[in-house]
């Protein structure tokens, strides 16, 4: 496979210590980020043509969360919000997220998402890759997001409270990603659970046009300003809860926002989430 | 053997006990059970200060493998012979794999986590159970100082123990679809690490390992070996057969899932630093047992 110039140059700019072999100490294989990157590329700027915003929030370098809503079916989102911190970042970041337990034991899939820093979403594995500076991915709806159907695309289900004990309990400041489009781009009408189960994923999605594969939907991400909660990590759930909220609500204000924008067919515009929380209008 | 003669370099007088045959041993060794009168008369009249209970981090693909069921009989007997003759410090040399293998296990295993995902693996629930007796001495018996470590595979020039053994075929058996992270260490790097733990006199649990680990697939390749990626359905059957080594079912998930230790307390502990990076160790390995195409 021809490795673009871009990607191969993103990889080697990568602020993370990969050992002679280009193997970090998780695993993570510059090899499989370049072939992986450069698939990512392709459906970045042309299947799904993403317009990113607000990529300015992420921090350059030191331990971050990315919180974002999922949606899509399978995993659109989270593999274009990779995109967008390896290739619109500089210098380039590997977002890192925490993958569903099924997927280590998939023969293929299980082995290339951990060569590409993807690990079991294990509170260890995250409390330990924030401790090591790195940058986090996480979706708090899990498989219920990406189970969402088409509908359901705007909407946020429960979170859960344990990122925010673990970005509390680290010190680690909270980016909120509001990603649209994927729902677009995987229109699930249908979840079959009980073939999932016998298959041994927790569903199979059920697209409107059959064909289980993505169509090539536009897709918009949008980062809004960093949210540093402080509060004691162990605390009472009812204390977690009141900042789980502040997170999912900052994420659900920029999914309502930029909808508006995509049904009024404005484009290309960024919306601002101010620091203090309240809506702010587009720029 | 390395470490007797690295004990008695460092001026240790250094006894053994072993039912297997040493040819040429530098020391004095007791051939024989370490379960019969004879032995324990001779831990009596050597009066060790240190024992070292090596037998749980034998190859569990020796020739002589009959230890299966009688590792924790084993384990009690050395506990037992070492306070009755006074010793002061007791080394149990355990296994990292005593975390077991599977998809939901966490990597960078920590001390206090248990053992797990013993299924259809004797050898490795035998591993579990002596490493608890060894556990319980730490608490049970307070006037002997107790050493448990869990040390990560080693390679290197002698070519022994369980990652060397599966690495001497010119084509090495992987599982289709799977590439786990290894976890090793220079044989050189393993001896000096459990000289600092006789030295530094430590008590409690601790996992031993050296560099960060490589996928499997990248070892076998550094290694100079071909790695034949074998569907696990083909591979169950094909084990023992075909020049592949016998493997027990549930030892298939070490091939499959990575065994990663955190090693960060033991190094905070003696300041041990490994002195042979993975490359290296590789290397050392196949020059000593150089691939025969």
């Amino acid at each position: 496979m021809l490795i673009p110039d871009q990607v191969r140059d993103a990889v080697e700019r990568l602020e993370i210590p990969f050992g002679e072999l280009g193997v970090d100490a998780y695993g993570t294989s510059k090899a499989h980020l370049r072939t992986a990157l450069t698939a990512f590329a392709f459906l970045y700027r042309h299947y799904f043509t993403v317009e990113t915003h607000g990529i300015e929030h992420v921090p350059p370098r030191g331990r971050a969360m990315l919180v974002g809503n999922h949606s899509g079916g399978i995993a659109i989102d989270a593999a274009m919000v990779i995109a967008a911190c390896a290739l619109e970042m500089n210098p380039p970041r590997l977002a890192q997220t925490m993958t569903d337990r099924f997927l280590a034991r998939m023969p293929m899939l299980g082995t290339w998402s951990s060569r590409m820093g993807q690990l079991t979403g294990l509170p260890k594995h995250a409390e330990r890759l924030l401790t090591d500076e790195r940058l986090l991915l996480v979706f708090p709806e899990g498989t219920r997001g990406t189970a969402k159907l088409y509908h359901e695309r705007h909407s946020l289900v429960d979170f859960g409270t344990g990122f925010m004990r673990l970005a509390l309990r680290t010190k680690t400041p909270i980016v909120p990603v509001a990603v649209l489009g994927g729902s677009e781009a995987f229109p699930t009408i249908a979840n079959a659970y009980r073939l999932g189960r016998y298959l041994g994923v927790p569903y199979i999605p059920v697209v409107a046009y059959g064909l289980p594969v993505p169509i090539p939907a536009k897709i918009e991400i949008q980062f809004g300003e960093p949210i540093r909660p402080s509060a004691d990590g162990n605390s009472d759930d009812s204390v977690i809860r009141v900042h789980v909220e502040e997170v999912k609500q900052a994420i659900s204000r920029m999914v309502q926002s930029r909808a508006r924008l995509r049904r009024s067919g404005v484009d290309d515009v960024d919306v601002v989430e101010p620091s203090d929380g309240t809506m702010g209008e587009p720029e | 053997m390395q470490l007797v003669l690295r004990l008695l370099a460092d001026g240790y007088d250094v006894f053994g006990i072993d039912r297997r045959p040493w040819q040429s041993a530098p020391i004095e060794i007791h051939h024989g059970d370490l379960r019969t009168r004879s032995a324990e008369q001779a831990f009596v009249a050597w009066r060790p200060d240190v024992v070292v209970h090596m037998e749980p981090a034998a190859s569990p693909f020796a020739e002589d493998d009959d230890r299966q069921g009688r590792l924790v009989e084993m384990t009690r007997t050395v506990f037992e012979y070492a306070r009755g003759s006074g010793a002061a410090h007791c080394v149990f040399v355990g296994r990292h794999t005593y975390y077991g293998a599977g998809a939901s296990l966490p990597l960078f295993h920590i001390e206090d986590e248990p053992a797990s995902e013993m299924h259809g693996y004797p050898r490795l629930a035998d591993l579990v159970a002596a490493d608890l007796v060894a556990s319980n001495a730490i608490w049970r018996f307070p006037e002997l100082t107790t050493t448990i470590l869990r040390p990560c595979y080693t390679l290197g020039p002698t070519g022994i123990g369980t990652l060397a053994l599966y690495l001497r075929a010119e084509r090495v058996p992987l599982v289709w679809g799977f590439d786990p992270l290894f976890q090793f260490m220079h044989e050189e790097d393993a001896i000096s690490a459990l000289v600092k733990a006789i030295e530094r006199r430590l008590r409690g649990v601790f996992n031993v390992a050296g560099p960060p680990p490589l996928p499997l697939s990248w070892v076998v390749r550094e290694a100079g070996r071909l790695p034949i990626h074998i569907p696990e359905f083909a591979l169950t059957g094909a084990l023992g057969h075909f020049g592949l080594p016998q493997l027990d079912r549930g030892a298939i998930a070490h091939l499959k899932y990575p065994v990663v230790v955190d090693a960060s307390a033991f190094i905070a502990a003696t300041g041990f630093a490994y002195a042979h990076d993975a490359v290296d160790t590789i290397h050392t390995f196949r020059d000593a047992f150089p691939p025969s195409g």
